[in-house]
C-alpha cells in the first residue's frame, strides 16, 4: 500500500484498511494458487507422460519416431504409421475445410452485414455445429457419411482416375479421405469463428480505400480485407489444425484402424489419439502400455507446437492492429 | 495536363464475371456448412426418434437379444459425473480467471494464461491418460471419480477464460469508482462477479458443462464402462457419449438403434444448453447497448 | 460575378436544371434552394458542370443526416464544403461516390448527376462511379500489407494494366503530383504503413491520383497533419486543378479561402449558402454563414 495514502486516515480508518488488506492479500494467494493450478497441471500432464513412457523410451529411443512397425505380437513398437494418419487427415481436412470455413466468415463479415437476421441466423447454425459431441459426429460418419462418400466420390474418383496413386485401391469408405472429410467439417465451426472474428477487426477504411479506387465487391475482399486479415487467418489455420490434430473419438470411428503408410486416400489408417482410444484398455504388458503412453507424449508436443505458434500469430495480429487501428 | 489514356472508362466483363463468381463460391460454401448441420440432425432425429420413450431413457441396458432395456445408467453416470466435475472446476476456473483479469501484468498470470489456453485446445485424450497414470494405477480400477476429475480438467480452462472476460467487460471505471470509494479491490471483484459479470460467469459455466458432458476420450481411460447403475463413486460406470460410441461400433443393429436414441438425447442437451446460453448474451448485449 | 437574390433570400436554381434534359423537373424545383451563377450562358453552365446534386437526401437508417442537398460543382475547380461537425459534410461527399450506400443501414434518394448522367440510376455500375470519382479519406488509410509502389499502383492493377515502364510511369508522376516523390523514390518497397502520417496521406492522395479520375473527393485531408505537411497537401491540391475537379471539405476556414474557389456552407444537414469562396467570406448572405465564419457559432 502506499504510504501516503495511509497517512491521510484517521485511525479507525486504519484499521478496516489494514483488515480488507489483510482480505485482499488472502484472497489474491488464494486466486494466484488457482492460476498456479493450471500451470500445475499442464506441467504434470508432461511430466506423467514422460515418466510413463520410460520403457518405451529406453527400449525404443528415437527411433520410436520413424519406427513403422506397431506389433503387439513381437513388442516392436514405432509411431510413424501414426503420424502419418494424423498429419495426411489434419491436412485434407485443411484442404477441404479452409475454403469453406474462410466462405463463411466472408458471408458473415462481408456480404450481408446490413441483413442482420440472415447473418446470425447462419452464425448461430455454425456455432451449433461446434456444439455436436464428437462421438456424435463419428457415429453419424460411420453410419451415414462413410456410406456417402464411397458411392458418390470415392468409386468415381476411383473408377476414373484410379491410376493416379491417391485414388489407388478399393473404396471402402472407412480410410484416410472420409476422415478428413469428417474432419473438415469438424474445424469449420473453429476456423470460421475466428476468421469470422479477425475479418469484423480489419477497419472499415481499409474496404473504403479499396472501394475508392473502383474495385468491385469481391476485389476489396480479395486485395484489401483479407490481406490486411492474412496473419489472423493464419492464426485461425493453425488452431483449426490443432483441433483436427488431437481430434479422437469421430477419427476412431471412421478411419479403420490400419497402421498404414500409403499414398492411397482410400486405404484404412490409424491417428496418434485413435490408437490410443482403441488399444489402451486391451493393451497388456509394460512395453505396450508405455508405448502408447509415448503416442500420447508425441500428441502432446504437437499440440504444444500448434497451440505455441497460433497464438503467437493471433497476439502478433491483436498488437498489429492496435497500433493501426 | 494529365494524358487521360483511358478514354472510355469500363469495368471488364472478366472482373465483373470474378465479383459474381466469388459470391457463388461464398453461398456455396455457407450452404455446404449448413448441410452438414441439417444431415446431422435429421439423421439423429430419424434414426433416434423411434426408439424414444421413458422407459429408454430410464430403464438399465439388456444383453443382446433381449427386448426394450434402456440408458438410464448412462444418463446417471454422465449426470454424476459432470456434476463432481463442476464442482472441481469452478472454483480453481473461477479462481484463475479472476487472477488473469486482476492481474494480467504478473509473469504467473502470463505463464498460466498461456498453459491455460493450450489446456482449453489440448487432445483430450492425453488427458486421459493423465487421469490414468495418476488415479486410475493408484486406485487399481476405473471409475466414476477418475473420470470427473478428467473432465473437470477439460472444463477448467472454458470457465477461467470466460470468468476473466465476464470480468474484463465491466468497465475500468467502474472499478475504479468503488476503489476510490475505499471499497477494498477484493469486495470490489466479488461484487463486480456477483453484478454485472454474473451472466457471464453462469454461461461460461455452462459452456464447459457442454462441452465435458460430449466428451467420449478420456472417459475410455477413466471412468470405463457399466451396464449397471452406479455403485459408489469409486466403480467403474457408464456414460452417454461412451455409450454412443461402444454401442455404435459392435456389430448389433439393435444396439445401433440404441445408439441414435442416445445420440439424441446428447444432442439435445447440448443445443439446449448452447442455445440458451446464446439467448443470455444476446440480451445481455442489447441491454448494455440500451445503456448507452 | 451577379447575384440575383429571390423573395427567399435564395437564388433560383430551376433554369439550370431545365436544361438538363434528363432530369425531372418538378423533382428539382421543390426546393428550389441551387444557387447557380446566372450569368453565364445556359450552355455554357450545362458543360461547366461536373456534378449536380438535386435534393439529395441520406439516411442512417431513420435519421434523416441530408435533407435535400441542391448544388452545381463545376469543373475544374475546388469547391470547399464547410460547416459544423456532425452537419452532414462527410456523408454529403460520400454521396457523391456512392460510398455511402455501402454503410449498413443507410440509403440515399434524390440525384447525383455527373456528365449529364445519373449515378444512382439503376443502369449505372457504382464502380464505375468510384472510378472516375476518386476519394481521399480523413484519416489517411494506406494498404498496410503492400509497398509504397503497390498502394499507388493498386488502382491501375484493378483495372488490368501490367506494364511494367506504364505502372513505372504512373507511380511516379502521382507521386510527384502529391509532392511524395522526393521523400520516398529511394525505397518505393518499403510497406505504406511506415511513412509518416503525412506522408501516408500523400500517399493516399497519390493512390487516388494513379488510376486518373475526374473527380477528388477529400475528407478534411489535413485534419490529422502539423502545418508544414499541411501546407504540401495544399499546394499539390492546388496544383491539381488544372486537371481535376475538387470538392475538399475543410473545417479550417483559412485553408477554405487559400485554396477553394467555391464554397458550400452547411448546417444540419441543409445547404445553407453555396457561391464564389471571396463572397462567402466576406460578404456572406445568410446569418448563419455569417456567425460560422467570423466564429460566432453557438
Ligand atoms: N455510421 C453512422 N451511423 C449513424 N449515424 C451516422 C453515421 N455516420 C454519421 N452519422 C451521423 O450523421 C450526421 C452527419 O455525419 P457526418 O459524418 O456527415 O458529419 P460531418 O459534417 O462530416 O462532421 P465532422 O466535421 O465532424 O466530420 C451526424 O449527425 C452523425 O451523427
Ligand atoms: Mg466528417
Amino acid at each position: 500500500m502506499k504510504a501516503f495514502s495511509k497517512a491521510r486516515l484517521t485511525k479507525t480508518e486504519v484499521r478496516t484498511w489494514n483488515a480488507s488488506a489483510n482480505a485482499d492479500s488472502l484472497m489474491k494467494v488464494l486466486v494466484a494458487v488457482a492460476a498456479f493450478t493450471v500451470i500445475a497441471i499442464l506441467t504434470a500432464i508432461a511430466f506423467e507422460l514422460y515418466l510413463n513412457s520410460l520403457p518405451s523410451i529406453s527400449k525404443f529411443g528415437i527411433s520410436f519416431i520413424w519406427g513403422t512397425t506397431w506389433d503387439v505380437s513381437t513388442e516392436m513398437f514405432g509411431a510413424l504409421p501414426f503420424i502419418f494418419g494424423t498429419f495426411v487427415t489434419s491436412l485434407l481436412a485443411l484442404l477441404i475445410g479452409l475454403p469453406i470455413s474462410l466462405g463463411v466468415a466472408i458471408f458473415l463479415s462481408e456480404k450481408v452485414k446490413s441483413r442482420r437476421m440472415v447473418t446470425r441466423s447462419i452464425g448461430t447454425l455454425v456455432e451449433l455445429l461446434a456444439a455436436v459431441p464428437s462421438v456424435i459426429y463419428g457415429l453419424w460418419g460411420l453410419f451415414f457419411l462413410s456410406p456417402l462418400l464411397r458411392r458418390y466420390v470415392e468409386t468415381p474418383l476411383h473408377d476414373y482416375l484410379g491410376f493416379v496413386p491417391l485414388f489407388a485401391g478399393t473404396p471402402f469408405g472407412l480410410d484416410f479421405f472420409t476422415a478428413g472429410v469428417l474432419l473438415a467439417i469438424m474445424i469449420i465451426p473453429t476456423v470460421s469463428a475466428i476468421s469470422r472474428d479477425v475479418l469484423n477487426a480489419v477497419p472499415n477504411s481499409q474496404r473504403e480505400a479499396m472501394y475508392s479506387l473502383g474495385a468491385t465487391h469481391w476485389e476489396v475482399i480479395w486485395k484489401a480485407v483479407l490481406p490486411y486479415a492474412r496473419s489472423g487467418i493464419f492464426g485461425a489455420t493453425i488452431l483449426g489444425l490443432a483441433r483436427a490434430v488431437g481430434e479422437t473419438m469421430a477419427v476412431t470411428m471412421v478411419i479403420g484402424n490400419e497402421p498404414k503408410i500409403t499414398a492411397s486416400l482410400f486405404s484404412g489408417g490409424y491417428t496418434l489419439a485413435a490408437v490410443i482410444a482403441n488399444q489402451f484398455t486391451e493393451a497388456t504388458g509394460q512395453l505396450y502400455i508405455s508405448s502408447l503412453i509415448e503416442i500420447g507424449l508425441v500428441l502432446f508436443f504437437m499440440a504444444l507446437a500448434i497451440n505455441t505458434f497460433a497464438r503467437l500469430l493471433i497476439w502478433k495480429m491483436k498488437r498489429g492492429m492496435n497500433i493501426r487501428v | 495536363m494529365v494524358r487521360r489514356t483511358n478514354d472510355s472508362i469500363s469495368v471488364s466483363t472478366s472482373r465483373i464475371l470474378m465479383d459474381k463468381l466469388m459470391s457463388i463460391l461464398v453461398y456455396a460454401a455457407v450452404g455446404l456448412a449448413s448441410a452438414a448441420l441439417i444431415l446431422i440432425l435429421a439423421e439423429t432425429l430419424i434414426q433416434g426418434l423411434p426408439i424414444l420413450k421413458l422407459s429408454f431413457l430410464l430403464d438399465a441396458p439388456v444383453p443382446v437379444g433381449f427386448s426394450g432395456g434402456g440408458i438410464g445408467p448412462d444418463i446417471e453416470g454422465t449426470l454424476i459425473m459432470v456434476g463432481i466435475a463442476s464442482l472441481i472446476s469452478v472454483p480453481i476456473g473461477v479462481g484463475a480467471g479472476i487472477f488473469f483479469s486482476e492481474w494480467p501484468e504478473s509473469k504467473l498470470s502470463s505463464l498460466s494464461s498461456f498453459s491455460n489456453d493450450v489446456l482449453a485446445e489440448f487432445p483430450s485424450m492425453v488427458i486421459g491418460i493423465f487421469v490414468y497414470t495418476i488415479i486410475v494405477l493408484t486406485t487399481g480400477r476405473f471409475s466414476a471419480f477418475a473420470g470427473s476429475v478428467a473432465l473437470s480438467i477439460i472444463m477448467i480452462p472454458v470457465v477461467a477464460r470466460t470468468t476473466e472476460e465476464s470480468l474484463k467487460i465491466v468497465p475500468k471505471t467502474l472499478r475504479e469508482a468503488s476503489m476510490a470509494l475505499g471499497v477494498s479491490r477484493w469486495k470490489t471483484v466479488v461484487r463486480v462477479v456477483m453484478s454485472t459479470g454474473k451472466r457471464g460467469l453462469i454461461t461460461g459455466i455452462l459452456l464447459a458443462l457442454a462441452r465435458a458432458a460430449g466428451e467420449t476420450a478420456p472417459l475410455i481411460l477413466t471412468a470405463g464402462y457399466s451396464t449397471a447403475f452406479l455403485n459408489g463413486l469409486f466403480n467403474q460406470t457408464g456414460s452417454l457419449p461412451y455409450l454412443i460410441y461402444y454401442y455404435a461400433i459392435s456389430p448389433y443393429s439393435s444396439w445401433h438403434a440404441i445408439a441414435w436414441g442416445a445420440a439424441l438425447i446428447l444432442i439435445a442437451i447440448m443445443f439446449v444448453m448452447n442455445v440458451s446460453v446464446k439467448l443470455a448474451f444476446a440480451s445481455k448485449f442489447e441491454e448494455t447497448r440500451a445503456e448507452i | 460575378m451577379r447575384r440575383r437574390k429571390k423573395k427567399d433570400g435564395l437564388v433560383m436554381g430551376e433554369l439550370a436544371i431545365q436544361e438538363q434534359s434528363d432530369i425531372d423537373i418538378s423533382l428539382a424545383s421543390q426546393q428550389g434552394e441551387v444557387l447557380s451563377d446566372s450569368s453565364a450562358s445556359v450552355s455554357q453552365r450545362r458543360r461547366g458542370h461536373k456534378i449536380v446534386t438535386i435534393d439529395l437526401k441520406a439516411q442512417f437508417g431513420r435519421v434523416q443526416v441530408l435533407r435535400g442537398i441542391n448544388l452545381e460543382i463545376k469543373e475544374r475547380s475546388i469547391t470547399a464544403i464547410m460547416g459544423p461537425s456532425g452537419c452532414g459534410k462527410t456523408t454529403f461527399i460520400r454521396c457523391l461516390n456512392r460510398l455511402h450506400e455501402l454503410t449498413p443501414g443507410a440509403s440515399v434518394t434524390g440525384r447525383v448527376i455527373l456528365d449529364g448522367e445519373d449515378i444512382y440510376s439503376p443502369k449505372v455500375n457504382p464502380v464505375l462511379v468510384r472510378r472516375k470519382i476518386g476519394m481521399v479519406f480523413q484519416k489517411p488509410n494506406p494498404f498496410p500489407t503492400m509497398s509504397v509502389y503497390d498502394n499507388v499502383a493498386a488502382g491501375l492493377k484493378l483495372n488490368g494494366v501490367r506494364d511494367k515502364a506504364k505502372l513505372d510511369e504512373a507511380v511516379e508522376r502521382s507521386l510527384k503530383l502529391a509532392f511524395l516523390w522526393d521523400e520516398v523514390k529511394d525505397d518505393l518497397k518499403k510497406s505504406g504503413a511506415a511513412l509518416s502520417g503525412g506522408q501516408q496521406q500523400r500517399l493516399c492522395i497519390a493512390r487516388a491520383l494513379a488510376v486518373e479520375p475526374e473527380v477528388i473527393l477529400m475528407d478534411e485531408p489535413c485534419s490529422a497533419l502539423d502545418p508544414t505537411a499541411t501546407a504540401k497537401i495544399e499546394e499539390a491540391i492546388f496544383e491539381l486543378k488544372k486537371d481535376y475537379t475538387i470538392v475538399i471539405v475543410t473545417h479550417n476556414m483559412q485553408q477554405a479561402a487559400r485554396v477553394a474557389d467555391y464554397t458550400a456552407f452547411f448546417y444540419l444537414g441543409e445547404l445553407i449558402e453555396y457561391g464564389n469562396t471571396e463572397q462567402i467570406f466576406e460578404n456572406p448572405k445568410n446569418e448563419l454563414t455569417e456567425r460560422y465564419i467570423t466564429g460566432k457559432f453557438g
